[in-house]
């Protein structure tokens, strides 16, 4: 690392940060429409979104912050196994085009802001409600506070992130200011001000991406010299390869499949998905999104540049924004740096806004105040994207990094426990509520412990999220083993439970919902409040 | 779609059938990790288990387009089913609803 403070990246870096919080601010008046009062214009920006801005907003959602850090980290720490980031992405595009238009179309009906409101009005059970937003919440607060992680990153690596030894105030405000201008404008403008700066972000990402796969290769002598020099590193560390062998490909498989199945159930996802104008919206996505997947996968092998390129950090996290300032002039390098770190505050600013909406829709609303006008409903929404955002502060700079890192992994297990209710309703109400429910407790009681109990070198919990998978002895995704528990459980009871004739919640949705479309009746194209 | 215009179309087409096998392909593809976790044959010097897994991004990328049209083409067909059916006195179905926004969202 260089020493001291890289002036030059900094100051590129600071001007791409006032750009995007102008842009932020004024996000507010951009398509706005008479009834910002409602939780539908702050949360969802009106519901009013075409393909293109579905596409920067889904994109910048997506590819966080963190995935930009993480992945290429995964890459130069263990090689191969790193890449599943790849086949994840290619398996949602399928997946999605197959059940977000339903999601779509229910919820446009019923005027649902979140998964759980569909949840309570397919089974009629608030408790079945409850404990999907209580998940939602739960995976989403560790991702925000990951993206912070991101910026941390960034900031250390351009020389103001402060020694061990700089004063804690010193070495954190740079990340104060940075959160407390996004917790402004998200405040101010909803979900319109990070659809803005998507534009912003993904511009500047495709650029440096671009160029970095372009430049570094040619500066490190080509492809054959990079995999080389990768291939002796795990060879002699002893840990990685190039290829996955046998023993890793069920977990390579089952970590793909049991993520892609995730990815649509975190909030902060639908949320983006809901606020698209129509269900051809949706549908049209599934086509162009995939251009992040490449894109991803190309931010991938940057891992393999960095070990090439002889950067050695002893935190991974390091590895590409160090790859960045060693092999770019100083002004590309700030904007790498501001490509990531606007890349944080994307993401950030919509997961505190979905994880805002499960609170207020679906327990203040359902438990706490019935009653409560859209007006109220928006002003609660507003104050719990801030607190959401303070927690995921706090939890950052008063614990561990490795502690944010842990749930999050834990968080992705406990998501995709809400895949049979959300995905299973949409399709079928032969599950029984209470049969859902257990099967989610038991799901998330098994990815938990499981999770527990995985050691790593150099942690004695949570130290990864592969262990055997019972009966059948390989190693697999804890998250899909937990998943195929829920699924095993649900069925077996419901078939109990029908066959006992347990109570059923009532069904306020018709087979119809699930197809209707912008312009049906009783389907506006912007829905005049948040409506029940 | 039917030459009986009371009847609702069938379910299962072959035209759905060519969807959900161009929604499934990556997932056979993706998921059996041993038949692309090898080095070899490397392009421009990378090994064959990225390469071959960045060129499924674009492969199933086309499959899903491919998909998209076939059912937007399917619904529109069932669409102009579902219209001279109600025409003749039967419900008009959900899916024909759908079809008809779904043909002027396009349009």
């Amino acid at each position: 690392m260089k020493d001291g403070v890289n002036g030059v990246a900094l100051g590129v870096f600071i001007f791409f940060f006032l750009a995007v919080t102008v842009v932020g601010f004024l996000a507010a008046r951009w398509r706005k429409a008479d009834n910002e009062h409602s939780l539908d214009e702050w949360g969802l920006g009106g519901r009013s979104f075409g393909t293109w801005i579905t596409w920067f907003l889904l994109g910048g959602d997506l590819y966080t912050a963190y995935t930009f850090v993480a992945v290429p980290a995964a890459i130069y720490a263990a090689g191969a196994a790193g890449f599943f980031a790849v086949p994840y992405t290619i398996l949602v595009y399928p997946l999605i085009f197959t059940f977000l238009p339903r999601l779509w179309s229910v919820s446009h009906k019923h005027g649902y802001v979140t998964t759980s409101d569909f949840v309570r009005g397919r089974f009629g059970s608030k408790g079945l409600s409850l404990a999907v937003a209580i998940t939602g919440i739960l995976a989403t607060m560790p991702y925000i506070a990951l993206q912070l992680v991101g910026i941390q990153a960034v900031l250390d690596v351009m020389g103001v992130g402060g020694g061990d030894n700089t004063n804690w105030f010193v070495k954190d405000l740079p990340l104060l200011i940075a959160f407390g201008v996004l917790a402004a404008y998200t405040y101010s403008s909803g979900l319109r001000a990070p659809a803005l700066i998507a534009f912003v972000k993904d511009t500047l990402i495709y650029i440096v991406i671009a160029v970095a796969i372009i430049y570094i290769p040619i500066k490190l002598g080509g492809f054959d010299e990079i995999f080389k020099a990768a291939g002796d590193k795990y060879t002699a560390a002893g840990a990685g390869g190039l290829v996955p062998p046998e023993a890793g490909q069920w977990t390579y498989a089952t970590l793909a499949l049991g993520s892609a199945l995730a990815l649509f159930m975190y909030p902060h996802s639908i949320t983006a998905t809901l606020s698209s104008r129509s269900r051809e919206v949706i549908r049209r996505n599934t086509t162009i999104l995939p251009l992040y997947s490449l894109m991803l996968g190309l931010l991938a092998l940057l891992g393999f540049m960095a070990i090439a390129a002889g950067v050695k950090v002893t935190n991974g996290q390091l590895a590409i924004p160090q790859l960045f300032e060693n092999m770019f002039p100083d002004w590309f390098a700030g904007v790498a740096f501001a490509a990531i770190g606007i890349g944080a505050l994307v993401p950030a600013a919509i997961m505190s806004i979905a994880a805002a909406n499960l609170f207020t829709r679906n327990i203040y609303k359902d438990f706490i105040k019935p009653d409560a006008t859209p007006q109220q409903e928006t002003k609660v929404s507003k104050l719990v994207s801030l607190l959401v955002k303070v927690g995921a502060l706090v939890f950052v700079l008063t614990m561990d990094k490795t502690v944010a890192i842990n749930f999050q992994l834990l968080g992705g297990i406990w998501i995709l426990q809400t895949f049979p209710a959300l995905v299973g309703g949409l399709f079928t109400r032969w599950f029984h509520r209470w049969a859902l429910l257990a099967g989610w407790a038991v799901g998330m009681l098994y990815g938990t412990i499981a999770a527990y109990g995985v050691a790593s070198p150099t942690q004695k919990h949570f130290g990864g999220s592969a262990k055997e998978i019972p009966g059948i002895g390989e190693i697999g995704y804890i998250g899909f083993t937990a998943f195929t528990l829920n699924v095993v459980v649900t069925v077996v009871l419901t078939f109990a439970l029908r066959a006992f004739k347990a109570p059923d919640g009532v069904d306020e949705t018709s087979a119809e919902d699930y197809t209707a479309d912008a312009g049906d009746p009783g389907v506006e194209v912007e829905l005049p409040v948040a409506a029940h | 779609m039917s030459d009986v215009p009371e009847v609702k179309p069938p379910v299962v087409t072959p035209v759905r059938v060519v969807i959900a096998l161009c929604l499934l392909a990556p997932f056979v593809a993706m998921l059996w990790v041993g038949s692309y976790a090898k080095a070899d044959p490397a392009f421009i010097g990378i090994p064959f288990f990225y390469w071959y897994q960045m060129a499924w991004v674009l492969i199933s990328t086309a499959l899903t387009m491919v998909a998209y049209q076939l059912w937007r083409r399917d619904q529109r067909a069932r669409a102009s089913a579902a219209t001279r059916t109600s025409t003749k006195g039967a419900p008009a179905s959900a899916e024909g609803a759908e079809a008809s926004a779904e043909g002027s969202a396009g349009a």
